[in-house]
């Protein structure tokens, strides 16, 4: 009886604890990240690991998610004879939806745990603490430029998901199924709205970006300085910002499409 | 030189980055298309059916502009449909009728204008007067089903 108090007692205690430790380690990251502004090239250093690194995977699984769309909305919307509305259906499903969370897990899969193992492996190399030694701010020189480039590279990954996957889309639709470019476009054109779908898609996408460069920053930082400590905080990374983005992809849909 | 590379490959990224999100606004929705420079009239309907806000309202099938508000007239509790008309078609005649179709069987609906033969323009803030509400499958359907029900003698035949 005793033991389970003890064990619901820590998990309360921990979970608390952890909680405070991010929003402390979000306070020294911002500020970090604002004085990494007056240093753009480590910034651009890590644009191109975070950015540059991440955009093959991008386009590519947004060209085959656009092609399945594509199928899939035809084979559907066919049955209703409204194979017409299939590049509003393909643009609505990328741009509102697919584009931002399907970016974002990519992110947090193949840039979040690369961040996680960098600043790990720092830590348990001592190179942070070095660099304290030195009164160089780890939290300016290291944290900081990658913060600010995952935020920027975000949204522009996720708006580059999008444009392929409609592309995808309308090579399937046309070139398949014979479905008129004209009316492909013209369908999307008429249906998606650039505030309520493109500017609600694009507050996604940087609002993911945000939350999956602070879980990784995060995890890295906070790792235990071993090699297993490392590899179990580059999973809790992948881990805890997928269920972050999914999540919260829910509250940010029922908020800007409910109307509220 | 590498660093050089490097920071190519970036400006590459945030070019295409760019580009994706210019693609996205005039492309995929369509803020290029100049909607900010059209006026505005408005028409009551008996019965809207399922119009939509954004439907498009059409001239002979071209779309000229498209609905931008529906709300009910406080007074008379009709339909008022607001729409907003492209301004390079402003020889619009104030006889405009307006009537809420439907594209093909069971689609989307729009409204049709049908131009009449007045000297005078529609002016931003214009009413249209002639108006034909929305014809409702239940309605059609239950009509039929009626007149089916009384024997077959009466208007049976004149609605076929």
């Amino acid at each position: 009886m005793t033991g389970l108090l003890q064990f619901l007692g820590r998990g309360v205690l921990e979970f608390t604890s952890r909680s405070g430790a991010y929003v402390l380690f979000l306070w020294r990251m911002l500020a970090g990240s604002a004085r990494a502004l007056s240093r753009p090239r480590l910034i651009i250093q890590q644009l191109y690991s975070v950015g540059v690194l991440t955009m093959l995977i991008i386009l590519v699984s947004g060209l085959f998610v656009g092609m399945v769309l594509g199928l899939q909305g035809y084979y559907q919307l066919v049955n209703f004879s409204a194979e017409s509305s299939l590049g509003l259906v393909v643009a609505l499903f990328l741009v509102r939806e697919l584009g931002p969370v399907l970016a974002a897990l990519l992110f947090a899969g193949r840039a979040g745990s690369a961040l996680t193992a960098e600043i790990g492996l720092m830590k348990t190399t001592e190179q942070l603490a070095a660099m304290e030694m030195m009164a160089v701010n780890p939290m300016d020189r290291v944290i900081g430029p990658r913060f600010v480039a995952g935020l920027i590279a975000m949204p522009l990954l996720a708006a580059m998901l999008s444009a392929v996957g409609v592309v995808g889309g309308y090579l399937i639709g046309h070139g398949q199924f014979g479905v008129d470019p004209g009316v492909y476009w013209g369908a999307m054109q008429n249906g998606v709205d650039l505030v309520d779908d493109v500017l609600n898609g694009v507050i996604k996408s940087i609002v993911f970006g945000f939350v999956v460069t602070w879980v990784a920053l995060f995890e890295g930082y906070d790792a235990e300085p071993t090699s297993e400590g490392v590899s179990r905080a580059t999973t809790r990374t992948v881990v805890t910002s997928s269920l972050a983005i999914l999540g919260g992809d829910y509250i940010l849909t029922a908020l800007m499409f409910g109307g509220l | 030189m590498q660093r050089r590379s490097l920071e190519i490959w970036v400006g590459v990224f945030l070019l295409l980055g760019i580009a994706a999100l210019v693609m996205l606004a005039v492309q995929v929705s369509s803020a290029g298309s100049g909607s900010s420079d059209s006026y505005r009239i408005t028409a009551k309907f008996e019965n809207v059916g399922g119009l939509n806000v954004k439907a498009p309202v059409m001239v002979g099938g071209v779309r000229i502009g498209r609905v931008t508000a529906i709300e009910i007239d406080k007074e008379d509790y009709a339909a008022v449909v607001h729409m907003d008309i492209e301004n390079r078609y402003d020889n619009l005649p104030i006889d405009t009728g307006a009537s809420i179709l439907t594209a093909g069987l069971l689609g989307s609906q729009f409204i049709g204008l049908e131009p009449g033969a007045d000297d005078l323009y529609l002016e931003s803030g214009d009413e249209l007067d002639l108006t034909q509400s929305a014809i409702q499958l239940e309605t059609l359907i239950s009509q039929f089903m009626f007149s089916q029900g009384q024997g077959g003698d009466g208007d049976n035949d004149s609605d076929n």
